[in-house]
């Protein structure tokens, strides 16, 4: 095994930060873009969004040498520490947080505003790998599955909490992780086939899915029954029932819950995007102006500056969560499938150098990281280009804020860190 | 198969699914935005100044006057001395709250009419106090202004777009104002002009924030076109003076043009009622409550009557035509024709000449109906196929312009009614022949015209035989109109000579017949009286009311300079009030002036009302029983 070397940049990959550098260039001209005031210039000042946002990244450069100052070992080593620390700050937030927008998610130093949700991602992943890449943890035993669950939900809980439901739904990615280190695929299946039967429910009412579930599951049963004859029926019947229980049970509930229980304002968001509901000015404006605000934008775009409906403001939360149908207006289909393909690239070269990990750490980490990204750029964009229900989650590098800004670097580069150590010695 | 393949496939499915959304929106629906017309971009309106309408002898109709809106922005104004303001504005405390709220109501952020039209010198006194009051301003607007007092509903008004016409046309914004009648409306094309354009950029708060493109898009704007019209507004004041206490119309043509002298319906209303702060009580008033009056309802346009004995001239025309008559044919009278064998089949006949031959110039100027129904038989059942013989009558009749619309230029009108052969068929189910329908031989029974179509048929006779479609424009930004329609020759089915008898026999009328006392001296009027029964039902009784009178006339007898139809509602035989009425417009077109031995005929006429008449027709009984 080779020696260490003194040179922090060493063995980094180029790639990855060749990409994330690309990401927070061309996200900061289009936050320029959508929070530009007047004709003055305010750089490196606090007093405009895009400045904020210019100090933000030039901050981000001594974190990430400090990032990459430490011994990738360290990052092993305090795992642990980090995310109780973001445990901790995460329950500080209810009695010291600043409410914004109805969630606790904030602390507030005066200028500066720190979202600790955003780091607690990071934090989260360092754990998960910690835990998960222990010589002793077989991830097929029940309860070790269970030891990991538990520590992607605490945090998830805490901030689902706040309430803040979109960051907590991020936490789910982690399954992708532990899918790669031998959890079965089941519980994503099984995931995806609930996610799907509460869609149709909320858009053809539980009163049919009721009938349509009945018959498909007797169809089925029919079929083994078939196949398995008297035998199979006798030794399984009691997992039959337990099928069409949990099923009708769910269907009724999410039925009920949709009816009776959830808030109105997140039922128009499913109402909206599943096209039961049109409304264009009370709650569906946001989807309604962004949408409309990329499809303005045609094949090449407006050009830099000269998105009139990004210039008149008219997609509210523009600099962060839409920051997307920025590109989409002024750089049109080119600048916004490129952005896409950036961040497809990024995963890829991601999950390609996870692979290459001996280190079962660094590895389940980088997976974490991927997950992660992935979510969050799909949420995001889904949410933007209208084909998911608005949810609150900002786009990696490329949102305005700079809690959300340095948390996917400390993300980013502490898998740097690791890449770049993955040929020394432990 | 390696657990990587898992996330890749899904980075893979999902990019692909964002990029493929987004060539949907961005490529496929591209389309639908318009860089023109969308939010980020407001349009700002320069209007152009309205044409203004003079009459053929270049005298001022219409034309534009300055009108001041006090206009409200709710969210700008700060708490005022509403006392002294409702003082500068002349308003009361709570109507001064309930057009406040109006405002609010309409749109917090975005002006909106307070209060309309102010009087000029408000508006001086106001200007000087309205800074003191922040959300309140003044809002210039162009409005009509008609210097002269009469053919309003040859004028027509402007009015408010409606929601419907501002949603498919997309020349107008709602609030816009664009003609509703008449002229106004007819020509609104011209008269408008063309409205200036300026886009601006504007963020999410309606602020402005910049010109479009540097204004590379914005127009001009371009100033509406005058028109000049064919009516002599002298002969339409003097005609609207005459008809004072009467209802009916009058339509006056030039019959060597077609051009429309004076259309005049009684009663009318000033134009300027329509104009100013009192326009929308007025505009109730007019249109909705006085139905009774119908100040609106162009009477010359679309009064659709029977016609009554004019159109005895046009049988008489046919039945010459025809060859079924000549000038020395003669019918005996007795003091009426017997047309069937019952008892009621015969009709009555006023011309008191007794078994005796009468021709054709005695028949026209004595009006004799058994005459008519003679050659109204003798047409129709030419070759003993009735309904060959009355479609031919049809297409004589019909080539005058009666029994359709005639295609001038006002959007108001009726086509009146002319039967055919087929008509008979449909309606009558046995045989018939010309007695069926003997009525039409002195302008009865089925037959429907309106005045300006007797007007134009007055016209075709003195033409001898042919016309020209009457029209009211002459000259549009001071070139004489061209349009085929208006300038073309229309040949009637009749020959030249077979007008000079019929003339003769209507210079006759004047000379010794019904209206021998409305001559005037050194002028050859040729004209027609005539009258039409009108029934009404008073408490489910039927009850005969006096004749509507009805009167053709052209004059001179040579070179005939103006012809005319008049109707009066309940006016009696024609030689009471049609007959000096028309005569004293001839006179006064022609000479200018009435002579001072008619100026006791103009006295009689101006001061003639038939209220006392039109009050029966209210329907209140027991006023009438009561009779003082």
């Amino acid at each position: 095994m080779r020696q260490e070397h003194n040179n922090i940049f060493a063995n980094i990959d180029w790639i990855l930060v060749f990409i994330f550098m690309i990401l927070v260039g061309f996200g900061w001209v289009n936050i320029y873009a959508a929070s530009k005031t007047d004709e003055s210039f305010q750089f490196l000042n606090f007093s405009t969004k895009y400045g904020k946002q210019f100090i933000f990244i030039l901050l981000s450069i001594p974190l990430i040498i400090i990032i990459l100052f430490f011994n990738a070992k360290f990052y092993e080593k305090f795992a642990t520490i980090f995310y109780l620390i973001a445990l901790f700050l995460l329950i500080l937030l209810f009695p010291l947080g600043k409410e914004i927008n109805g969630a606790k998610s904030w602390f507030n130093f005066g200028v500066i505003g720190l979202q600790p949700s955003e780091f607690a991602k990071a934090f989260t992943a360092l754990a998960i790998a910690k835990l998960v890449s222990d010589k002793q943890y077989n991830l097929k035993l029940i309860k070790n599955q269970i030891k990991a669950f538990i520590v992607i939900f605490f945090p998830a809980f805490l901030i689902f909490l706040q309430p803040d439901a979109g960051s907590a739904i991020i936490y789910l990615s982690f399954f992708f992780a532990l899918y790669r280190e031998g959890l079965t695929l089941n519980y994503i299946l099984l995931g995806s086939a609930f996610i799907i039967l509460f869609i149709l429910t909320i858009f053809f009412g539980s009163k049919w899915m009721l009938i349509c579930a009945f018959i498909l599951i007797s169809i089925f049963a029919f079929y083994l029954f078939k196949k398995g004859g008297k035998r199979f029926f006798r030794f399984n019947w009691h997992k039959i029932a337990g099928v069409y229980a949990i099923v009708g049970l769910f269907i009724f509930g999410i039925g009920y819950t949709y009816k009776n229980i959830l808030p109105t304002h997140q039922k128009d968001r499913f109402d909206i995007l599943l096209g039961k509901k049109t409304d264009n000015k009370g709650i569906g404006y946001n989807s309604y102006q962004s949408e409309l605000t990329i499809s303005s934008g045609g094949f090449t775009g407006k050009g830099f500056l000269k998105g009139d409906l990004t210039q008149g403001d008219f997609v509210p939360e523009q600099h962060t969560d839409y920051i997307f149908s920025t590109v989409g207006e002024e750089w049109g289909f080119l600048g916004s499938s490129f952005v896409i393909i950036l961040f497809m690239l990024m995963l890829y070269r991601i999950i390609y150098l996870s692979e290459t990990h001996t280190n079962k750490f660094g590895r389940i980490y980088g997976y974490s990281l991927a997950s992660i990204l992935f979510f969050h750029v799909i949420v995001n964009i889904g949410m933007v280009i209208g084909l998911l229900p608005t949810v609150g989650i900002p786009l990696p590098f490329f949102s305005y804020g700079g809690s959300s800004l340095w948390g996917f670097t400390i993300l980013l580069f502490i898998f740097i860190k690791l890449d770049a150590h993955k040929n020394y010695d432990w | 198969m390696q657990r990587s393949y898992l996330l890749y496939f899904f980075i893979t499915l999902f990019g692909l699914i964002l990029i493929g959304r987004l060539f949907q929106l961005q490529i496929l629906n591209e389309q639908s935005y318009d860089p023109l017309h969308n939010s980020a971009v407001k349009i700002e309106y320069d209007y152009p100044e309205r044409g203004y309408i003079y009459d053929r002898n270049g005298k001022l109709l219409v034309a534009n006057q300055l009108s001041y809106d006090v206009m409200v922005q709710p969210n700008q104004v700060k708490p005022l001395d509403t006392l002294e303001f409702c003082k500068l504005l002349k308003i009361d405390k709570p109507d001064f709250l309930k057009r406040f709220k109006r405002a609010e109501r309409y749109a917090r952020y975005l002006p909106s009419v307070f209060l309309k039209q102010l009087a000029k010198e408000d508006f001086a006194f106001l200007q000087e106090k309205l800074h003191k009051y922040s959300g309140f301003f003044i809002q210039k607007r162009i409005i009509r202004d008609y210097p002269i007092n009469a053919a309003a509903n040859v004028l027509g008004y402007i009015g408010e777009v409606n929601e419907a016409t501002a949603r498919k046309n997309n020349y107008y914004q709602q609030g816009e104002l664009e003609g509703k009648d008449g002229v106004e409306k007819q020509y609104e094309f011209f008269l408008r002009g063309k409205k200036g354009k300026k886009y601006f950029k504007r963020n999410n708060l309606n602020k402005i924030t910049g010109s479009l493109d540097n204004g590379a898009r914005d127009t001009l704007a371009k100033n509406g076109k005058d028109l000049i019209l064919t009516l002599d507004i002298d002969l339409q004041i003097y005609a609207q003076k005459l008809m004072k206490g009467k209802r009916g119309g009058i339509v006056a043509l030039e019959p060597s043009t077609g051009e429309i002298l004076a259309l005049v319906t009684a009663p009318t209303y000033d134009p300027n009622m329509l104009v100013g702060r009192k326009r929308s009580k007025n505009s109730t008033f007019l249109f909705k409550i006085d139905s009774i009056n119908k100040p609106s309802y162009d009477r010359g346009l679309m009064g659709a009557y029977p016609p009554g004995s004019p159109f005895k001239m046009m049988n008489a025309l046919i039945g010459l035509q025809e060859k079924v008559i000549n000038q020395q044919s003669s019918f005996r009278c007795y003091n009426g024709y017997r047309y069937g064998k019952r008892k009621n089949e015969f009709m009555g006949c006023h011309c008191a000449i007794y078994d005796y031959p009468i021709k054709l110039k005695k028949a026209i100027s004595k009006s004799c109906n058994s005459y008519f129904s003679n050659t109204y038989k003798k047409i129709i059942e030419k070759n003993n196929k009735p309904k060959e013989g009355l479609d031919n009558w049809h297409r004589h009749v019909t080539s005058f312009g009666l029994g359709n619309y005639l295609g001038y230029d006002l959007p108001a009108g009726v086509s009146g009614f002319i039967p055919d052969g087929q008509y008979y068929e449909d309606n009558l189910n046995y045989r018939w022949n010309g007695s069926s329908n003997i009525s039409n031989a002195i302008g009865q029974g089925q037959i429907l015209t309106t005045p300006i179509q007797l007007a134009n048929f007055t016209a075709a006779i003195a033409n001898r035989g042919y016309f020209y479609t009457p029209h009211i424009v002459k000259k549009i930004d001071n070139k004489t109109i061209k349009t085929p329609k208006y300038t073309e020759k229309k040949q009637t089915t009749i020959d030249k000579e077979h007008f000079e008898p019929v003339i003769e026999a209507m210079h006759e009328v004047f000379k010794t017949g019904t209206g021998k006392y409305s001559q005037v001296k050194g002028i050859e009027i040729c004209g027609k009286t005539g009258t039409a029964e009108n029934f009404i039902r008073i408490d489910g009784q039927k009850v005969q009311l006096k004749d509507h009178s009805i009167l053709v006339a052209f004059a001179p007898k040579k070179n005939p300079k103006i012809a005319l139809a008049i109707f009066v509602e309940n006016g009696g035989y024609g030689s009471t009030i049609a007959a000096p009425i028309t005569s004293l417009l001839i006179e006064k077109y022609l000479n200018k002036s009435v002579s001072k031995e008619n100026k006791q005929r103009e006295l009689n006429m101006i001061n003639m009302s038939l209220q006392d008449i039109y009050d029966i027709q209210i329907q209140k009984p027991k006023e009438i029983a009561s009779g003082t």
